[in-house]
Order: C-alpha cells, then structure tokens, then sequence
C-alpha cells in the first residue's frame, strides 16, 4: 500500500517535473511570439528605468577616458553611409548647408547651421561607446552641449521629450532613423551635438555632420546624421509610436543597460 | 534493523525559493546566451579590442559566401566545433551563430526579445536571491547550514574520498550538509551570486556613472562581460554537478524533500550496531 502509493506520487513529480520542462523549452519561442507576454516582460523596463534613475538622477556622469584610451579603431555601427541623393549632395558640398530646425513645443523656433552650433560654447570628452550587442569602444567627441540649444529654443512646459530625426533611410518604405531623449537626459553636461570625433571633422560612418552622443545611454540612442530636432509632449504618434527605429523593432526604449 | 527514518529537511520557504531560483537561473542563462550571441566575442579591458578576443565564436565561409564551419577561438587557439559553437544548423542551415538555437531563449537570434526576458527574470532572480540571504541569515539557516566549519575544513580530504567512491552519508550524518555541499552552496550564494549581478550592472552605461569604482574593481567594462560569462559558466558547472549528485545520491528523495520538505534517512549501521 506504501509502495503502491509511493509509486503514484513518483509518477505525479515524474510527470511535473517533465511537464514543467516541457513547458519551458517550446513555450518561451511561442511566449516570445505572443501580443501579451512580451508586455509582462516589458514591464520590468519601467522598474529598470525608475531604479536607475533614483541612483543616477540627472547628475551622474560617464566615466571619462584618456586618450591613451582611445580605441584604435572605432567600430562603425548600423548605416555606414546614408546614401540618399540629397545626402551625398550635402556631402559633396562639406555639409556647407546643412541646417538643423530646432521646433515642436518651443517658445523660440529656430534654425542652426553647421557654423550656428559651432558658435556655442563646445564640449570636448573621451567616452566609452557600449553597443547593445556587446561591445565597447572609446573615442574623443567634442560638439555643443545640448541643454544650450534648448535653452536657446526655450521649451514650453508640456514639452517631456525631444525627438532626433535624421537623414539616414531604415528602409525602402520611408522610414528614416530617429531617436528621442526625455528632458533629464537631454540635459545632462554630457549630451552634446558632435561634430568633431577624435579631433577630426565627424566623418560619414560616425554621423556626418552632426551626431547625439548621450553617454548613459547605450549606442542606438546616439542618433547620427542628425537634421531636425522637435520637442513633444508624447511621441506615441510618430512613426511606430515607441520613441525611436530601435524602439520600435522592440527594443527597450531606456537604453541605460 | 532500525527503520527508515522521515526527516523535514527544507521549510516551505527554502522550498518555494529555491524552484523560483531554479527558473531564473535557467531563463536567464539561455537569454544570456541569446545576448551573447549578437556579440560572440569576449574581451579584457575597458574596450572591445576586435583583432585579439579572448574567446570568439565565429562561422567560416567559403567562397560562394556559405557558411561552412564553425570555429571557437580562445586565445591563439582554433577549435574546429561546427554543429555547436560558431555555426550550427537553424531550420536544416549551417548559420553562423555563438551558441545554437537548442540553448538559447528565445530559439531564433532575436536579441531585444533576448533582452527582455533577461532584465525582467533578473529583477526577479535578484529579488529572490535578497528573500532567500535575508532568510537564511534572520533564520540561522545560513549560520547553521551553509557556513563551512573548521571541523569542515578538517575533513575535507576524508570527504572528497567518499564523494570519489560514491559513498553517501547515513544516519545522523545525512541530516547536516557535509563540507563539499556547504563550500558548493557557500560559494554560489555568497560569492558567485553577487559577483554575477555586480558585474552585469558594470556593463550598464548608467550604473557606471554612478558606481565608476564597479569598472576598476573588474578592470573595464569589456572584463566585467567576461567575468559576468565565466559567472554564468560556473553556474553551469555547479548545476550540472548539482544535478549528478542529486541523482547519485536518490534522484526521488532529493526531489521530495525539495518539493514536499520531507527526506529519508537511510539508517546507519554502525549507529545501530551500537545499539
């Protein structure tokens, strides 16, 4: 009686532990595959971002390097070249006209050219670059702090984020690279505009003329050819609603790990 | 001949902590993997240095552009491991790939999807690694348990011997973890733990700018991932082992008392030859 019982619960744990394995391997492809699931997951971005915040606030800064540091190569990353009829012109042309409107939910719209934002007060540091899929490189970047130029543009109170869209095509349907920052971290003294990258004019793999460089942040927050910045309230209407190309294939939109 | 003997062996909290841990431990190495694999590469230092990885997976091609080999390179030295690291079959395709679909979470390179799941189970593992630590010190389990003794230390010889021939404790004996299990589950909890979740928050740009001392304590960011991967090995290696011995030493009264509490001790005869 003992051992006829025994055997059931054997076979009941049997059973569990075979189901729970189951379970697992063929169900986290189809989890993963499902509308809800990936949302639960989703959730712990939140927490992430709040936790991280509440140690970071708005203060924190990248460690900076030296440049014996310097990587002897800096790994170029996502589009190389835009390649688009009026980029190339642009480019042909030393990016002579190229010009960054600076709208949305500002008091004071305006305009920069390449020599406007060299006009501002400018930055040079040496950070680490941490590319979502693993790796890291360090190079020196020197552009305009971009707490300046909203302090130029003067953001209204509803403003909460600012929205980069820039010149390089994601795709052949018209959807072009973008990215978007909230105020805390547009604001940081490391948030700059670059233009220079290791004392070197931005070249064309790096963001030609004009990239964000956002050193909290990992590598596709770091918008390159950039040329137009808006301020908004949400940015659930633009383009898939997520807040950037990356964000909107899936990935998380806090990109602080 | 005495009877066997029913012990209560772990409580409803130990219990239910240590399947939760379970879970994370398994979701997270697999998305680990999944992440790993957009990057097989590890480094030393603060910078990803692509010429010279420490350890790379990588899948050769020949000159039609197929994929044909898989290779794993530590250090100077190549190993031929097409079919597992480097390059392995994804629906019937040779793929170059780190780790293959079978181990990875989810199965397809898929790394935000990879991602998630990892940040969200490592909330959970970290929340459930505090719950147990706290409990186990408030509750003298960690101090009575877990904690290696001197008297440990001092037969630690006598018990790898018995480990070798596969002979187990009876009796008053089986009810205390021995040496190896206590330095085993010490190390994971106390050392392994921590060390895995301080260098994954080395390589968060956020963290680093509020803990730079994380980077020096590693040695840099790109030391810090690869310490974070022989973390996640060790982890492994202890749950491969974890699992041998549950199975050599009673695959179904482990898992009852990890499931319902209860283990049976098997009587020891020399105990009960002294009456």
């Amino acid at each position: 009686m003992a051992d006829a019982n025994r055997g059931t619960r054997r076979g009941f744990l049997g059973a569990a532990a075979a189901g729970a394995g189951t379970l697992l391997l063929s169900g986290c492809r189809g989890l993963s595959e499902t509308h809800w699931f990936p949302k639960v997951l989703d959730s712990a971005e939140g927490l992430t971002k709040r936790i991280q915040r509440l140690f970071a606030g708005s203060w924190s800064l990248a460690p900076e390097y030296s440049k014996a540091d310097l990587s002897p190569v800096f790994k170029a990353n996502g589009t190389l070249n835009p390649g688009t009829t009026a980029y190339n012109m642009a480019a042909a042309d030393n990016f002579r006209d190229w010009r960054i409107p600076v709208s949305g939910l500002v008091k004071n719209p305006f305009v920069m050219s390449l020599n406007d934002l060299r006009a501002f007060p400018s930055r040079t540091q040496i950070t680490r670059h941490d590319c979502v899929e693993g790796w890291s490189c360090i190079g020196e970047w020197t552009g305009a702090p971009l707490r300046l130029i909203l302090d130029k543009a003067d953001p209204l109170p509803k403003a909460r984020y600012v929205v980069f869209y820039c010149a390089d095509p994601m795709s052949d349907n018209g959807d072009y690279y973008y990215e978007s920052l909230d105020l805390i971290e547009a604001c940081h003294p490391q948030t700059i505009l670059a233009y220079e990258m290791n004392g070197q004019p931005l070249a064309i793999p790096h963001g030609a003329p004009v990239r964000l460089r956002c050193e909290r942040q990992l590598g596709y927050k770091h918008a390159k050819y950039v040329e137009r910045i808006e301020l908004v309230e949400s940015f659930a209407h633009i383009n898939g609603g997520k807040g950037g190309y990356w964000e909107d294939q899936g990935y998380t939109w806090w990109a602080g790990i | 001949m005495t009877k066997r003997e029913l012990f209560y062996r772990h409580t409803g909290m130990v219990r239910a902590l240590h399947w939760i841990n379970a879970l994370c431990l398994l979701v997270m190495l697999m998305s680990g993997l999944q992440i790993f694999n957009a990057h097989p590469a590890l480094y030393w230092g603060q910078i990803s240095n692509f010429d010279h990885p420490f350890v790379s997976l990588f899948g050769e091609q020949d000159n039609a552009g197929h994929i044909v080999k898989g290779v794993t390179q530590i250090g100077h030295w190549q190993f031929n491991t097409t079919g597992l690291f480097g390059a392995s079959y994804e629906d019937g395709q040779l793929t170059a790939r780190g780790f293959p679909d079978w181990v990875t979470l989810p199965g397809p390179q898929w790394l935000a999807m990879g991602r998630l799941w990892h940040f969200f189970f490592a909330w959970i593992l970290v929340i459930n690694g505090l719950a147990f630590i706290t409990y186990a010190l408030v509750k003298q389990h960690a101090q009575k348990d877990l904690f290696p003794t001197r008297a440990d230390i001092r037969h630690i010889g006598r018990e790898i011997l018995d480990h070798l021939r596969l002979r187990f404790p009876k009796g008053e004996a089986a009810k205390r973890y021995n040496a190896l299990q206590k330095i085993a589950y010490f190390t994971v909890i106390f050392v392994l733990g921590p060390l895995i979740v301080l260098t994954g928050l080395t390589m968060s740009p956020t963290m680093d700018s509020v803990f730079p001392g994380l980077l020096w304590v590693f040695g840099g960011r790109q030391s810090a991932r690869t310490i974070h991967f022989i973390c996640a090995f060790s982890f492994l290696g202890f749950f491969i082992i974890h699992i041998v011995m549950v199975v050599l030493s009673g695959t179904w009264n482990n898992l009852r008392s990890m499931i319902t509490g209860w283990y049976a001790i098997e009587p020891d005869e020399k105990e009960t030859s002294h009456g």
